[in-house]
Formats: C-alpha cells, sequence, structure tokens
C-alpha cells in the first residue's frame, strides 16, 4: 500500500486517461434511475442511534443518515437530502443493503464499495458481497463522479463511528478520495 | 428577457476561419466532435499563441530584467512589449500601470494585501456585491477578520441584476472600498460598473474590479471606466494559464506597500534598509512567468485583431439564439436574465440535478460546467445547491447550440 491512500485509483486515472471516455449512459441503468426516482427508506427516523451529516461542498451533495443499531445490528437506517441521482441511487441501495446487517457487515460493504468505486477491486475477479451494487462499478471510469457515489457511504462510515459529520473534502478521513473537482 | 439589441452592426465574424485557428476544436470527445461551452471557466488557445509560446521557449528564452546577455536582451523586451499589449487592450494610460500576476485571484490577493492592509482599518467598511466569485469574497473576508472591518453586500433581484438603490444606499462615511464584478460568472449579468464607479469616488472611495469574465467578452478600457483597479486572468481570454493581470492607477500602485518581497521587486538590499523598486516591478518579485506573459500579449493581440465588438456581438447574437431555444424546453428554466448580459447561460432541469446534466452532456460531446461556479451566495439566493452553464466563446457557433439542445432533450428522455 502506497502512503496516499489514493495513490490507486490516482494510477488508475492517471494511465488509463482514455477509459475516462466511457460510455456513461451504462451508468444510468434503470435500476439506478429508478432509486433516484423512488428512494427506498427516504424520510425521517425517529429515535436514531447513530446520525451522521455527509457533505461533498464541491457539488452541493447533502445527505442525512439516521440509523438505529440494536445490539450488533443495524435494525433502521433513513436518509433524507438533496443529491445528484448517482448519490441518492446510491444512498437508497446501501440502505437497503445493509438494512438488518451486524455492523461488521455493513463495514466490510463499505469496504467493499469504497475499493469498486476507486477501481480497487474488479468484481469480475475478485470475490465480493456487493450483489446489485455492482452497478457502481462504471463510476471508476469518471473519476470526477466518484465522490457521489462514495458519499453516502462515506456517511455510513461516519455513522457508524460516531462522527457527527463528514465531508468528501476532509483530509483526515481515509475515504476521502482524492481527485475530482466541481 | 430582454430582445436582442443590436443597433449598428459591427463586422460579422468568419466563424469558420476563426475556427480553424484552434486545433482542439478539431477534438472528438468519446467519438462526437467536441461541443465546448465552457469557455468562462477556460477559453481554447488559438494556434497563434501556441507558436507564440512554441517561439519564446525555442529561441528566445533567458531570465528577465538581470543578465546582459542577448537572449535575457530579447526576452526582457519581449516581456515588456507584453505589457504594453495589454495597456493598450484595456487602454491604461501607462504601462507601469499594469501589473502581471498569477490571475485574477492573485490580482485580487495583491490589492487586497498592498492596498487593504494599508489603508483599512478596525471599523471600516468594504462593499462587495451577491455576485462575487468567492476570489472577490475571501481576501475581503480575511482582511475584515484581520483589521476589524466589515463586509456590506449589494443584493441582487430575481434576474440576477445588482439593485443599485441598495447600492448607494450602503455608502457611509466608514466605507472604504468597493469590490465588484464586471460581469457575473455565474448568471452573466453585466453590473453598471461605471456608475458604481462614480458614485463611489464622489464619495472618496477607491473601487476594484472583477474583471475575469468582462475582458474576454466586452471592450475595456479603463480610463472611461474610472476603476482604481482591473483585475483578469489570461486563460479566459484565450492565452495560457499561471499569468492574469492588475491594472491600477499609478498613484495608488505607488502608494501600495508590497505583496510579496524577493528579486526584482527591490532597488538594494541591506541588512538595515531595503529599497523598493518603482512600479510595476515593486509589484513582480521573483522570476515572473516570463511565457505566459508573453503568450497573453500574443492572445490579445489576436482578440484585437479581430476586434472587440465583433466578438461582442457574435456572442450576443448566440446568447440571445441559445436564450431563445432553451425557453422553448419545458421543465429547463434559465438563472440569471439580467437586462444587460454576457454570453452564460446558467440553467436547471426540472428533477434532474446538474451533475447528472454534465455527465449526460459530455456524453454527446458538449462541455458544461456544473456546480455552484465558486459563487456559493449566488446559489444562495436562488435557493438552488448547484446550476448547469452554458457559456459562449467567438469561436462558437448556433449548430454548437443546437447541439446543446439536443443533449437537454437527450437528459431530459434519461430521466422520465
Ligand atoms: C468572476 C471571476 N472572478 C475571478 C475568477 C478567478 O480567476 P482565476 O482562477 O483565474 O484566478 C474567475 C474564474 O473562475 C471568475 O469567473
Amino acid at each position: 500500500m502506497h502512503w496516499w491512500p489514493g495513490f490507486a485509483m490516482f494510477r488508475r486515472f492517471s494511465h488509463e486517461s482514455q477509459r475516462l471516455m466511457a460510455d456513461p449512459k451504462a451508468l444510468y441503468q434503470e435500476v439506478i434511475l429508478d432509486h433516484n426516482r423512488k428512494p427506498r427508506n427516504f424520510g425521517r427516523l425517529d429515535h436514531a442511534s447513530h446520525r451522521a451529516e455527509g457533505h461533498n461542498p464541491l457539488c452541493g451533495d447533502h445527505l442525512s443518515l439516521a440509523l438505529n443499531v440494536e445490539g450488533d445490528s443495524v435494525a433502521g437506517i433513513t436518509f433524507e437530502g438533496e443529491s445528484c441521482a448517482i448519490c441518492k441511487a446510491s444512498a437508497s441501495m446501501m440502505t437497503v443493503a445493509v438494512k438488518g446487517k451486524t455492523r461488521q457487515d455493513a463495514q466490510q460493504l463499505i469496504d467493499e464499495f469504497r475499493a469498486m468505486a476507486t477501481g480497487e477491486l474488479d468484481c469480475g475477479s475478485a470475490p465480493h458481497h456487493l450483489g446489485r451494487l455492482t452497478v457502481f462499478a462504471g463510476m471508476r471510469d469518471l473519476p470526477t463522479r466518484v465522490k457521489c457515489a462514495i458519499l453516502p457511504w462515506h456517511t455510513l462510515h461516519a455513522a457508524l463511528n460516531s462522527v457527527a459529520s463528514t465531508s468528501t473534502e476532509s483530509n483526515d478521513d481515509p475515504m476521502n478520495a482524492p481527485i475530482g473537482n466541481a | 428577457m430582454n430582445p436582442p439589441q443590436s443597433t449598428v452592426k459591427p463586422k460579422q465574424l468568419d466563424v469558420e476561419r476563426i475556427r480553424a485557428d484552434f486545433p482542439i476544436l478539431k477534438m472528438d470527445i468519446g467519438g462526437k466532435p467536441l461541443v465546448y461551452l465552457d469557455n468562462a471557466a477556460s477559453s481554447q488557445m488559438p494556434q497563434q499563441v501556441i507558436d507564440r509560446l512554441v517561439r519564446y521557449r525555442s529561441t528566445q528564452h533567458a531570465n528577465i530584467h538581470r543578465a546582459v546577455h542577448t537572449l535575457s536582451e530579447v526576452a526582457t523586451a519581449a516581456y515588456e512589449e507584453a505589457r504594453r499589449k495589454l495597456a493598450r487592450f484595456i487602454n491604461a494610460r501607462e504601462e507601469r500601470e499594469v501589473i502581471f500576476t498569477s490571475g485574477t485571484t492573485e490580482a485580487i490577493n495583491l490589492v487586497m494585501h498592498g492596498f487593504g492592509r494599508k489603508f483599512i482599518g478596525a471599523g471600516d467598511e468594504i462593499i462587495l456585491s451577491t455576485l462575487e466569485h468567492h476570489s472577490n469574497i475571501v481576501p475581503w473576508q480575511m482582511l475584515a477578520e484581520e483589521k476589524g472591518a466589515t463586509i456590506r453586500v449589494v443584493p441582487i433581484d430575481n434576474s440576477g441584476e445588482l439593485q443599485s438603490g441598495a447600492y448607494e444606499a450602503l455608502f457611509n462615511p466608514r466605507t472604504k472600498f468597493v469590490a465588484v464584478t464586471h460581469v457575473s460568472n455565474a448568471l452573466g449579468s453585466i453590473n453598471p460598473v461605471k456608475q458604481m464607479i462614480a458614485h463611489a469616488h464622489a464619495r472618496g472611495v477607491p473601487v476594484l474590479l472583477d474583471g475575469a469574465q468582462a475582458a474576454p467578452h466586452l471592450a475595456i478600457d479603463v480610463q472611461d471606466l474610472g476603476c482604481d483597479f482591473y483585475a483578469f486572468s489570461g486563460h479566459k481570454l484565450c492565452g495560457p494559464t499561471g499569468i492574469g493581470i492588475l491594472y491600477g492607477k499609478a498613484a495608488i500602485l505607488e502608494s501600495m506597500q508590497p505583496f510579496k518581497g524577493g528579486g526584482d521587486m527591490i532597488l538594494s538590499v541591506t541588512f538595515e534598509k531595503t529599497v523598493y523598486n518603482a512600479i510595476p516591478h515593486k509589484f513582480e518579485a521573483g522570476t515572473p512567468p516570463i511565457a505566459a506573459a508573453i503568450g497573453l500579449g500574443a492572445a490579445v493581440d489576436y482578440l484585437s485583431a479581430i476586434g472587440m465588438d465583433a466578438i461582442a456581438a457574435h456572442e450576443q447574437h448566440l446568447l440571445d439564439y441559445a436564450t431563445a431555444e432553451l425557453a422553448r424546453l419545458a421543465g429547463v428554466s434559465i438563472i440569471g436574465t439580467a437586462a444587460n448580459k454576457a454570453a452564460v447561460l446558467s440553467f436547471v432541469i426540472a428533477g434532474v440535478h446538474p451533475h447528472d446534466v454534465g455527465t449526460l452532456l459530455n456524453q454527446d460531446g458538449v462541455a458544461v460546467r456544473t456546480g455552484h461556479h465558486c459563487a456559493q451566495p449566488v446559489m444562495q439566493r436562488f435557493g438552488l445547491p448547484a446550476t448547469s452553464r452554458a457559456s459562449f466563446a467567438f469561436y462558437n457557433t448556433t449548430a454548437e447550440v443546437d447541439a446543446l439542445v439536443a443533449g437537454i432533450r437527450n437528459v431530459q428522455k434519461v430521466f422520465t
């Protein structure tokens, strides 16, 4: 592992700039458009045990996440906020994926999602637990949009670790993707 | 929205011939011809400027203002010639009123440090507008915090026009400085800066204009405007990055303290006392971006040969056409409808986030900017997190506007 957490992604982007031209229509697949139109678990959660706010100051995406952790399990999870379709669909599908899971399993999904979106995990060859979340694999070819997909996961990580607020631009967070600008 | 207000038609641009000068405009993006509509962020460079940079680098490069050898003299002459070209471009009275900076941002910071830290104190007030780019907000906030000064903000109306009555009402005996943008980068509004300057000057208050968006699109005459400072960037003017200018009236520049210390900005240095050089060198510490300055000189030559009035007229035509075309699209709203506008078209599509718009338009080869445009107060004023922005240059065509419109229809199709 290089000292800079984003090194692998940086190297990938700089060496494969041709791939940046990949067809983004593949990205806006029906499942993403559907979750954008009808986000699941969208709204408030009363008596949440964990909350966190996620911001991407570069594009103005904003997300509030509320969790109800009972024992070791994520019994309830909802999100609210205003964001692009990629971010909203990612959040919606994330809530579906982690609801009912243990904290440990949720953390594993966070790690795998991040690795997939930044191109470190090739879902075609390596084992993973992402299921339908692999629709976001194309993000790795869109460096300016990676953060949109990762923000909800970033925020979930913060909530589970009782960090009230997180930003895609905070330097102290290893989830921070190193490139992309608005 | 205002109808086109063409009175006398300046000479028509031969856009196809102009486009042939820009190698990048021949590019494909993912198999689609590039439709470059992000000129307010950075405009493209014609071959003439590229050639000038190559000539400097291959036959003229040396450090300037130092050695007596031939190359140094050639480089110095070319650099100072570029200053002369810039002075002429904005009709400055004297060349020494043009200071090369790394861009608009550095130019404004120079004024904040050189003028603001010397002349603005506790309880003093600085007037900015809602339309400012962050680079004309943050330096003044830093100054206000350091000195205990206050920032006052000119509001805008729903069309994105500055409210001149409110501007005038902000003045009081504590008002020490006005810093406003000539043209809004987020909305395109052209501000009534001449009247604003006259009002400030009648009260003895100096004015800085952020001309980053105006210099590429309008003929600038700093003497006619009467501004005390004028700042803009080369890269929005078909020139290189890393270069821009600050124009300042000689007497004011002379009264200011230096911004950066170092070589070239001094006459003599001892450990007891350092004597500063005369303007403009007092503000150009260290080796400047010589090639970039010379490239910017070539860029203003290029623009002047076409004619800023002809450029403005062509861009107005594009803006009017694009405005009418977008107005016909259901679900599309134009943000910023000032009567007097530069060729900037900010818009939102109902139900689609601007970032998704940008990604999908890019698929059609159409490059627009999406986000808050480094003007978050403008976004807040309209209650929006972001917009999409198409910004036109003189080398754009109505066919490219059609490509934008077709791209927007595609976005709407994907999101229905
Ligand atoms: C109105 C305005 N002011 C200032 C700037 C900053 O220019 P630069 O980044 O070249 O210093 C910009 C560029 O985005 C601008 O549009």
